[in-house]
């Protein structure tokens, strides 16, 4: 458990930004990641109360503030229906309920956990952050940063026309997963995002334009194994690096001929 | 620090150290029912209301409670009783240490899904472990619930 | 079979204390014991072999709130078990307080004792250790004989000859045939030689372990622990602390879930020793990842098993070889072992010509194992039912078929079972209900989904034993109360299993009253009659056999107060349940009027004590048949739908004896496909939470059938057999075959992962 020696809820994001720039500060997301890693904290910023935890949507986009739980994404109709359940996937084997009512989007995407099914998710989607300080900037780059002193405000979801499927392997049912997959095609490009690797979530484009020709059984497949063999894979307690590079290739293609599916279905 | 909340209907006041845990605040006043099965937030036996929503207690700062409203199984005995008799009869039970939280999440789904299906609702309470029953007496003797309900 | 028709034995009654565990109301250990005691941490070893050269104590002292620190030198240099067993205990006298040798990642290096829990945190960081560091044994097929010894002390201390030594990191070792093995497995057509292996898992009852300690008004050290054994906690104590069991008395409120985890004393000694050096009350519990790192998992074992048939299918010879991981400390380990070739060759005495079973039981530098629910049988079990099956695939014969050639049935004698006869069987009527029920002959074929996904099923079965022959003693005490009411008094353990309740129903029965008359106490050192405890499902087959005898008795004594009031001799008095008559006549008194008798100038106890112990141990018998849905290309198991048939004799209480089996089976889908107990190459345990250690959740089950068919043993309470641990023994040959089935490869050791079935690497 995490030492706490003062605890504040500010009244202003200019306040809590400000507190937050102090050596020993901590933002407090859902507190479940920041309980488990022990150490101490001067003083634990809480963001509830700034109206930061409730979804937008307006014709072009999703705003997400950053206290928007887990649970609220899981059962947004909205979201949801943009992302053809994605969303839901996603989230619902994240332990449980009770958690993913604690778990914040923006402690899940601050913290660029390689575990992160958040982090996989939003990687698929035209996703950017609002930083207090160094304003929007788009979450593929946010996730390659090193964390900093600055404050995760909202989650911006543009609603760029497209297609979604999520997929992961887990030992258990609501275990973490040995590999998540989400894979999209947003406008004319495709995206395939591999997490858990279990590095934290990549994105990989059809750069040598495999899917060029629309989504297919063979396309699918040598997309699957291009993506193999340009995934970097490591192993943990939950997998060897070379049954998460097989998987890179099986969720891979599972996840394309989904989305084939629903082009097809459109 | 002080804190102020409203628990099981009442206003509760205390001091509190910064980082207690919200599990240990409800255990020194009144709700031994709140129990602890794990620290790493994935067993459920802390599940308790916060303005209406099932969370871990053992994942919530005590501060962070400040002006909100919690519930614990002592504040929902007369809730809870219309269905708990069904778990009994099933022998759900068992050793009972995770039986609140349990109730507690029942409740919670009860309140979100009224009707729900079998899959509804192994999914919404796959957070909550147990490892005397093999959850299916649970499954049952929630069915049950419903059936009777359904039926009255 | 016709079958006697009861009031309250075979009926699905609520659990006496149902309501108020379900309504949440205060009934264990940390809710019923003062928040003011003091709180009890320990300093566990960083190294899974060291000896401690230097520990300094004196800023942790000095911490404010600190009441005590405790190290090696501060405890009686006397060794003993922490293994809960009848005495003299098989397993060695191995242990102290604290050692200036540490065995394990986790072993207690010091004691603390402080007002609260952040001062006791802070000084336990504060003690500085200096640790020689020491080669350790790590793999137990290295052990024997390693020149690196676990115990290498003078004063290890074996109290049974179970073939152990010190010298060479054995805990036991032995042998037992019958039959010349070699020679028929020489005449044989087909000989299987295989090697299987079950890893350390968790109990992981949800209460983590916990105890508390004071001292009463009469000095007496009073411990209140969470414990499935009083009486053996309190010899441990006695043992452990060089006081005389005249001072302790050991008791236990509801406990939240044993398994047998509870049947080791695992954390009673270091409040127990804190409030005897301090005489102020203490407490300590277990984290969850104290539990993890420092509990009492099942013993890993590696069975190998040479399985001699004929071609038509007759299985003539098992030889069992299990090599048992003990860890550390040699708790259950001399027992255990027994159990993987004793409950597993048994149950093909059909057409078995000879056997032979040894074992090597051996330290190592690993979490000391202990008692879990299968007890060393449902490794041998995983081991011997998956070599059927394999020899059933080899053949292409049917399994359930091949067993019912093979299988042990009622009336034979079991020579690999100590040579007892088999006087109720149902094996035979559970695997063709099974099979009926399960669809056996339309879900065994391999089906083919679609899109990788193929669907295939497995089978298994399972014995277990009820309570030790000749050791276990079950016990009760029926008193008799002012209006007619009844106190049971009892010192085996309800852990969660319902045995307050089962014995109850019992007690209505003999009693002739309602359930609600019966008010159930225990289990207290001091005021319950001896019993073993709740352990190798001994509690409804012999405590309940017990509550049967001391009813009668206590009838008795009724008959006969009820005699001298009704003015005729105690057989002319009939016990009426509420009322005595006298025989012939309409006189009678009533129960109430014979209980304010008895509590006026009476000589007469109405009260009766009765211990009841057998020879024999009938075992109970299972078949588990599994079906699950395999995706090839990830090697996801799905498991669909796991349908069991149970003989325990007669379920006492048919609800309580199905979530029994419920519950088991999926412990043993946790032990089949997820649950393992693993370290690093230092020896430091990887699993140390529930985010590492995956329990199945309800999403991990499938759906669950269970049903029972009756048999009649005729040494049980009202034909009763055991139930509590057979449950969690078919699961994981089960699936290992419908694995198989799906996938085409054996895999021969726990869990079986979707990573060894996806790249068809089992591990070994």
């Amino acid at each position: 458990m995490i030492a706490i020696k003062e605890y504040v809820r500010p009244q202003s994001i200019q306040e809590a930004y400000e507190r937050n720039q102090k050596n020993g500060s901590r933002i407090l997301g859902g507190m479940l990641w920041l309980k488990l890693g022990g150490g101490a904290a001067a003083t634990a910023i809480d963001l509830s109360g700034l109206g930061l935890d409730a979804i937008e949507e307006s014709e072009t986009e999703f705003s997400i503030g950053a206290m928007t739980s887990l649970r609220q994404l899981e059962t947004h109709p909205g979201l949801n229906a943009y992302t053809c359940g994605a969303a839901a996937r996603a989230l619902e084997s994240i332990v449980g309920v009770q958690f993913r009512n604690l778990a914040t989007v923006g402690g899940s995407l601050f913290g660029r956990f390689g575990f992160s099914d958040v982090l996989t998710l939003f990687l698929a989607l035209d996703t950017a952050v609002e930083l207090y300080h160094g304003g929007m900037v788009p979450l593929e780059a946010f996730a390659a940063q090193k964390p900093d002193r600055d404050l995760l405000i909202r989650v911006h979801v543009r609603k760029t026309p497209g297609v979604f499927g999520y997929l992961s392997m887990r030992n258990s049912r609501t275990d973490f997963p040995v590999l998540s997959c989400a894979v999209s095609r947003l406008g004319g490009e495709y995206r395939t995002v591999l997490g858990a690797r279990p590095g934290r979530a990549m994105v990989l484009r059809d750069g040598e334009g495999l899917l060029a020709g629309g989504i297919d059984g063979t396309s699918a497949q040598a997309f699957g194994a291009w993506a193999a063999d340009h995934t970097p894979t490591g192993s943990n307690t939950r997998g060897s690096a070379a049954y998460r590079t097989h998987l890179v290739r099986v969720l891979t293609e599972r996840g394309l001929l989904e989305l084939g599916g629903m082009d097809h279905g459109a | 620090m002080e804190l102020n909340l409203m628990l099981n209907g009442r206003r509760v006041s205390g001091q509190i150290r910064p980082d207690l845990l919200l599990i240990d605040f409800l255990r020194d006043h009144g709700c031994p029912s709140v129990k602890r099965g794990c620290e790493t937030s994935c067993c459920g036996l802390c599940t308790v209301l916060m303005d209406g929503k099932p969370v871990l207690s053992c994942s919530v700062l005590a501060a962070r409670a400040e002006g909100h409203e919690v519930v614990t199984l002592e504040g929902l005995q007369e809730e809870a009783s219309e269905f708990v008799g069904y778990l009994a009869d099933q022998g759900a039970d068992q050793c009972g240490f995770c039986n609140p939280g349990l109730v507690m999440n029942t409740i919670a789904l009860l309140r979100e899904n009224p009707n729900p299906t079998d899959s509804e609702i192994r999914a919404y309470l796959a957070g909550n472990l147990c490892r005397c029953s093999g959850y299916e007496s649970q499954l049952r003797g929630i069915r049950g619930f419903l059936n009777s309900r359904s039926f009255s | 079979m016709e079958e006697k028709r009861y009031q309250y034995v075979g009926k699905p009654v609520r659990k006496k204390d149902a309501m108020a565990l379900l309504l949440g109301k205060p009934a264990y250990l940390e809710e019923l014991t003062p928040k003011d005691a003091l709180v009890v941490k320990l300093l566990r070893s960083p190294h899974a072999h060291a000896l401690i050269e230097e520990i300094d104590t004196s800023a942790a002292e000095k911490v404010p709130g600190v009441a005590a620190v405790y190290t090696w030198k501060d405890v009686p240099a006397k060794r003993f078990t922490n293994a809960g067993q009848t005495y003299p205990e098989p397993s060695p006298y191995d242990r102290l307080i604290l050692d200036r040798r540490v065995r394990f990642v986790g072993d207690p290096v010091a004691i603390i004792a402080a007002e609260d829990e952040q001062a006791a945190l802070r000084a336990r960081k504060l003690i500085k250790v200096k640790y020689r560091k020491l080669e350790a044994v790590l793999d137990p097929r290295q052990a024997k004989d390693s020149p690196v010894l676990v115990h290498p002390e003078e004063d290890w201390l074996p109290l049974c000859p179970v073939g152990g030594d010190n010298r060479r990191n054995l805990v036991a070792s032995g042998a037992s045939e019958d039959g010349d093995v070699e020679q028929v497995l020489a005449d044989c057509d087909i000989v299987l030689d295989r090697t299987y292996h079950t890893k350390a898992v968790q109990q992981a009852m949800m209460e983590t372990f916990r105890t508390y300690a004071e001292l009463d008004c009469y000095g007496r050290l009073h411990v209140i622990s969470s414990t499935q054994i009083v009486f053996h906690v309190r010899r441990i104590l006695s043992n452990a602390l060089g006081i005389p069991k005249s001072r302790i008395r050991v008791d236990k409120p509801r406990i939240g879930g044993g398994f047998g985890a509870k049947q080791t004393a695992v954390c009673e000694v270091y409040p127990a020793f804190v409030t005897w050096k301090t005489g102020r009350p203490s407490r300590l519990i277990y984290t969850r990842e104290e539990c993890q790192i420092a509990g009492s998992p099942r013993h890993e074992m590696e069975v190998r098993v040479r399985l001699g048939a004929s071609a038509e299918g007759k299985i003539r010879a098992l030889d069992v070889y299990t090599l048992s991981n003990t860890g550390a400390y040699g708790e259950h380990g001399p027992t255990t072992v027994g159990l993987s070739g004793h409950k597993s060759i048994p149950l093909y005495t059909g057409g078995l010509e000879a056997y032979r079973f040894g074992f090597d039981v051996v330290y190592t530098n690993l979490q000391p194992a202990g008692a879990y629910r299968g007890y060393g049988a449902t490794q041998g079990i995983f081991a011997v039912e998956t070599a059927v099956n394999e020899l059933a695939e080899r053949l292409g014969m049917d399994p359930t078929v091949l067993r019912d050639k093979n299988m042990v049935k009622e009336g034979m004698t079991m020579p690999a079972y100590y040579g007892e006869p088999l006087n109720a069987c149902a094996l035979d009527r559970c695997m063709a209900r099974c099979r009926e029920i399960f669809g056996w002959e339309r879900r065994y074929p391999v089906r083919d989904m679609g899109n990788g996904r193929v669907r295939a099923a497995g089978v298994a079965m399972a014995m277990q034993g009820s309570g030790i022959s000749h050791v276990d003693v079950g016990s009760a005490t029926v008193r008799l109360g002012d209006d007619g009411c009844y106190n049971l008094i009892l010192g085996a353990a309800d852990m969660g299993t319902g045995c307050d309740t089962i014995l109850a129903q019992m007690a209505a029965e003999c009693l002739d009253c309602p359930l609600e008359q019966v008010a159930v106490y225990g289990a207290d050192t001091d005021a319950s009659p001896y019993d073993s405890g709740s352990y190798a499902s001994s509690t409804t087959y012999l405590t309940g056999r017990a509550v049967e005898l001391a009813c009668g008795e206590l009838r008795e004594n009724i008959c006969a107060l009820a005699g001298e009031m009704l003015g005729c001799p105690p057989e002319e008095a009939l016990f009426q349940g509420g009322r005595v008559c006298r025989a012939g006549t309409d006189q009678f008194v009533t129960l109430a009027a014979v209980a304010a008798r008895s509590q006026t100038s009476s000589t007469r106890a109405m009260e009766a004590t009765a211990s009841h112990s057998s020879p024999v141990s009938p075992p109970p018998f299972m078949v588990g048949m599994a079906e699950i849905e395999l995706d090839k290309a990830t090697g996801q198991v799905t498991v669909l739908d796991y349908m069991a048939v149970v003989d325990c004799g007669i379920p006492v209480n048919p609800a309580l004896a199905r979530v029994q089996a419920e519950g088991g089976i999926v412990q043993g889908i946790g032990m089949a496909l997820t649950e393992n107990v693993r370290y690093n190459g230092q020896g430091r345990p990887i699993e140390s939470s529930f985010m590492q250690y995956r329990l199945p959740t309800r999403l991990d089950m499938g759906k669950l059938r269970v049903e029972f068919e009756h048999s009649q043993e005729p040494t049980g309470p009202f034909g009763a057999k055991s139930i509590g641990e057979i449950v969690v023994n078919t699961p994981a040959p089960a699936l290992a075959h419908a694995i198989y089935r799906a996938s085409g490869v054996w895999h021969r050791a726990l869990p079986i992962t979707p990573e060894q079935i996806a790249l068809g690497e089992p591990e070994m």
